[in-house]
């Protein structure tokens, strides 16, 4: 399955890192990045292939809110497929 | 693929406009739970619901997470009660009894379908049917009620209409600790849906499978939003604009859909295109009408206006989605709207205006307070009215108005949570009563027969 995480809030040292180390550790494979503004703040994007993930979906995704809470950002994770039958014909 | 643009936009849709997923509801056939005797038929559905829905809840809530957009209602249809209570019509309570504790037991907030078709004429067993809806809405929370009185094909069966003016003040009496709050789950309907998932007219049509998903998508807020940005389009550039995000709010729903029936053992039934407001700030149909110029919904330009959004939510969402049902279309009740609710204060959206809109959208005159000594049969003729329109313009039209015990014009209605709340509208003082006691059939327009 693969997913995309996003992460927003006010830019701060570290952030790519401790997003991408958390990922490591769970075994979820990051396949893409980028950043970009949104609405004036810091937004990073990551397609990850969750094959391989330790955790169940749910789990993930509890722990990555939780993380966000932690480093003072807010982050998601949504299946991509949302994003594909929202926006391609 | 998709930019991270699109991710964002997606994203902001969600959390700043109020994207959600109105409702996904469960159609469950009942009928295959007639038994010998209310009792046993009264079981035997309670066992059939719990057993069909028993993962709903979890399991849409489980893809909401995934997916990252809110499902904010969770709901069962069923077959007609009248249909399955025939033999034993005047004990209908108790299957009434058993969905309302089924409903409350699954978790979810809503389940409809204690409805009758009398859209032609009532039998016996139907008027014994009909004469417990006040008493079940009373005494139940959950449970829903509809009944379908007239039909582009059938004409409008006015002893029905007559009746259920009758019945709208009756469930009104019964419920007036709550200001009526009965009646705000009683919908009387002409060319009423089979697929249609919102409540509280929906129910689980007879030519349908035994168990399907129908999803609901909404978004006022977000088609309002993209109208924000093209502040000096012609009305013809604004269509586009809302046919593209009518597409994109529908896809959405298209896919939860697909999932949510492959989840659950369920057929995919139909998505429904309506844009539904809620009470929140923007999340308002109304809203939408005066981003497109209008100063206050009601004004003149608001039926067209209104005719412009509708038709353009139903292009975008055509395409979107590989099935296409229940209502579709903009929603325009008045306790759900926060722009209805403000306007109807300043005394500027009236019930003449209201009734001119539903020519031109997807339901009728829905979530209307009126006075509480409002007589029955202005409540029928009210009911008449909106039915000829739905008859001669082939389109579903409903009436689900609240004469509210003890209350005067001006007067405020609090329902609560989704279902808002209403200043008290005037009602025209002429005397209907003499035409209703006609009774009857309204003959069924030359236009109906195509065969």
């Amino acid at each position: 399955m693969r997913a995309v995480v996003t992460v927003t809030g006010t830019d701060r040292r570290g952030v790519v890192a401790q997003v991408s180390g958390f990922l490591f550790e769970k075994g979820v494979n990051i396949e893409d990045v980028t950043q970009t503004l949104f609405g004036g703040q810091f937004a990073m994007m990551m397609m990850v292939d969750l094959s391989e993930s330790k955790e169940e979906f749910a789990v993930l995704a509890e722990n990555l809110t939780q993380l966000g809470v932690n480093i003072g950002m807010n982050i998601r994770i949504q299946h991509a497929d949302i994003f594909d039958a929202m926006h391609n014909i | 693929m998709f930019t991270s643009s699109q991710v964002l936009e997606t994203i902001e849709m969600v959390e700043k406009e109020h994207l959600d997923i109105r409702t996904v509801t469960m159609g469950i056939s009942l009928l295959p739970c007639i038994r010998e005797t209310a009792e046993k038929t009264a079981s035997a559905v309670y066992d059939r619901v719990m057993r069909k829905a028993e993962k709903l809840v979890p399991t849409t809530e489980a893809l909401s997470k995934e997916y990252g957009i809110p499902i904010v209602n969770k709901r069962v249809s069923v077959t007609p009660v009248s249909i399955v209570t025939a033999p034993f019509a005047e004990e209908s309570a108790l299957i009434g009894f058993a969905l309302d504790r089924a409903a409350a037991e699954l978790g979810i907030d809503f389940l409809g379908g204690y409805s009758a078709l009398v859209h032609k004429a009532t039998a016996d067993y139907e008027e014994k049917f009909l004469r417990t809806i006040p008493e079940v809405l009373a005494k139940t929370k959950r449970l829903c009620s509809s009944v379908n009185v007239g039909s582009t094909r059938s004409g409008i069966n006015i002893d029905a209409v007559r009746l259920m003016g009758e019945l709208v003040k009756e469930t009104a009496e019964l419920t007036k600790e709550q200001d009526g709050l009965g009646c705000a789950k009683l919908v009387v309907f002409c060319n009423a849906v089979e697929d249609n998932p919102f409540m509280a007219g929906a129910f689980h049509g007879v030519g349908e499978a035994d168990t399907v998903i129908n999803v609901g998508v909404s978004g006022p807020g977000v088609v309002q939003h993209a109208l924000k940005f093209v502040p000096e389009a012609d009305l013809t550039q604004a269509a586009e604009v809302i046919k593209k995000t009518a597409f994109k709010i529908t896809r959405a729903g298209q896919l939860i859909a697909t999932k949510a029936s492959h989840l659950l053992g369920a057929r995919f039934g139909i998505v429904d295109l309506s844009l539904a407001p809620t009470p929140a700030r923007g999340d308002s149909v109304a809203h939408i009408l005066e981003e497109l110029g209008l100063e206050v919904v009601g004004c003149h330009g608001t039926t067209a206006a209104l005719a412009m959004l509708n038709d353009a939510v139903k292009k975008g969402g055509v395409m979107a989605s590989s099935r296409v049902g229940g209502l579709s279309g903009a929603f325009i009740p008045v306790s759900e709207d926060i722009g209805m609710i403000e306007s109807a204060e300043k005394g500027c959206i009236t019930l003449d205006k209201l009734e001119a809109m539903t020519c031109v959208c997807s339901v009728g005159l829905d979530m209307i307070a009126i006075p509480g000594d409002t007589p029955a049969s202005t409540i029928s003729a009210i009911i008449a009215d909106e039915a000829a329109i739905g008859m001669i313009n082939n389109k579903t039209t409903a009436v689900r108005v609240i004469p509210a015990p003890g209350k005067r014009v001006g007067d405020l209605v609090e329902f609560g949570g989704l279902l808002g709340r209403a200043p008290v509208m005037p009602v025209h003082g002429g005397d209907s009563s003499k035409f209703i006691r006609r009774g009857g059939l309204i003959p069924a327009p030359i236009h109906s027969f195509k065969n």
